[in-house]
């Protein structure tokens, strides 16, 4: 059985949402990060509380006409990639909301 | 009450850039003429300058000049470090020193960091740009290198007052963004005329066979000024703080690509 992923966005961060695009500037090496429509989607939802696979069932694979396994997969590698900058956490327990940074809107 | 900087032989000025007066002290006559020269126009007079740098001059060490440079906070006390300078600085008591060669760059350098350090806080910026005012109304030019900065000016009717062609000036008093005058040169080799004025727009310049002015989205315009914003300090609040000021003035002032052909008729479209 597979278990559970939890993602939350680093406090490291500041982000400003764009259009359909979102910014987000790494606090610790200066680098921009832009992320489309849907990865902004599953950035704005990683509250640490609900599940990467709850965040594409719920907000990803109810707007866009995409195949819940392939979405996974897609979400899957896009935490990876921004885990690996240190921008994004990732857990497989619930990750504590109080070192979230708070979302902007442009 | 004898003052301390005078019962030890400290010569000082002050170096009004932005508002913010910054008082420069230094034993050396001949270092503080220089400075006198250099920074013509932008001479304060204030009693009470809001920053306060005691200058070290020390053996001649030009060919330590370089880019890399350290900007560092610890303990609440800044620490600047380049191959030719090195400079404290305490926010808290808003004072600081210089260790540096008697030449003028480093100064030069210790000026326009400190002032990022100032701006960041309250939501300003120094920016690559070229800035000048017409009509009471202040327009920037953004670009790197080679982008244009001085060809526009250079090229501005007589209406028009330059700012500066290298490093633009961006305050926000929290009713809007004013942009003032610096004398940090580029390739024009002239300081800027001390004034300032309300920012009226924003254009990232590009060098092309015609003019056109064209709108761009709200992302990439705050890409393309973050690219040029100066900041060197290795503060993550500062660098949260430098995005968001970014991101507050692209949303409330118009930014727009300008595309010109190297000919003065650029000018009927700006103002």
């Amino acid at each position: 059985m597979n278990r559970k992923l939890y993602v939350a966005r680093s406090s490291d961060v500041a982000s400003r949402r764009l259009g359909d695009e979102m910014l987000i500037m790494s606090g610790r090496d200066s680098t921009l990060f832009t992320l489309n429509e849907v990865a902004a989607i599953i950035w704005e939802a990683a509250d640490g509380v609900i599940p990467l696979e709850d965040i594409v069932v719920e907000r990803i694979c109810s707007q866009f006409d995409v195949e819940p396994s392939a979405a996974m997969s897609d979400a899957e590698e896009l935490a990876d990639e921004l885990s690996r900058h240190g921008i994004l956490l990732l857990s497989e327990e619930p990750i504590s909301q109080s070192s979230l940074p708070q979302q902007e809107r442009q | 009450m004898l003052e301390l900087t005078a019962a030890v032989g400290y010569q000082q000025i002050v170096v009004e850039v932005g508002g913010i007066p910054v008082r420069l002290r230094t034993t050396n006559s001949d270092f503080r003429r220089m400075l006198e020269n250099r920074y013509q126009g932008f001479i304060g007079a204030h009693r009470r300058a809001e920053l306060d740098f005691r200058i070290d001059l020390a053996g001649s060490k030009a060919d330590e000049l370089s880019d890399d440079v350290q900007v560092t906070r610890s303990s609440g006390q800044w620490s600047l470090t380049r191959g030719d300078f090195h400079a404290e600085w305490d926010p808290e008591s808003s004072s600081g020193s210089i260790r540096q060669s008697a030449n003028p760059y480093s100064i030069d350098s210790v000026l326009r960091i400190v002032h990022t350090l100032a701006l960041a806080k309250e939501g300003g910026f120094l920016v690559h740009a070229a800035s000048v005012v017409r009509k009471s109304r202040a327009y920037l030019f953004v670009g790197p290198s080679g982008a244009g900065k001085t060809t526009m000016v250079g090229m501005a009717p007589s209406d028009v007052t330059i700012l500066t062609d290298e490093i633009s000036y961006v305050r926000n008093d929290g009713s809007g963004y004013t942009a003032f005058g610096t004398p940090f040169v580029g390739d024009l080799g002239k300081i800027g005329t001390n004034v300032s004025a309300r920012i009226a727009s924003l254009y990232l310049l590009a060098k092309g066979p015609e003019n056109r002015i064209e709108p761009i989205a709200t992302a990439e315009a705050v890409r393309s000024v973050l690219s040029n914003v100066l900041f060197f300090a290795e503060d993550q609040e500062l660098v949260r703080s430098v995005f968001r000021s970014v991101c507050d003035f692209v949303g409330q002032v118009p930014t727009r690509r300008l595309t010109f052909y190297p000919a003065c008729r650029v000018w009927d479209m700006i103002g």
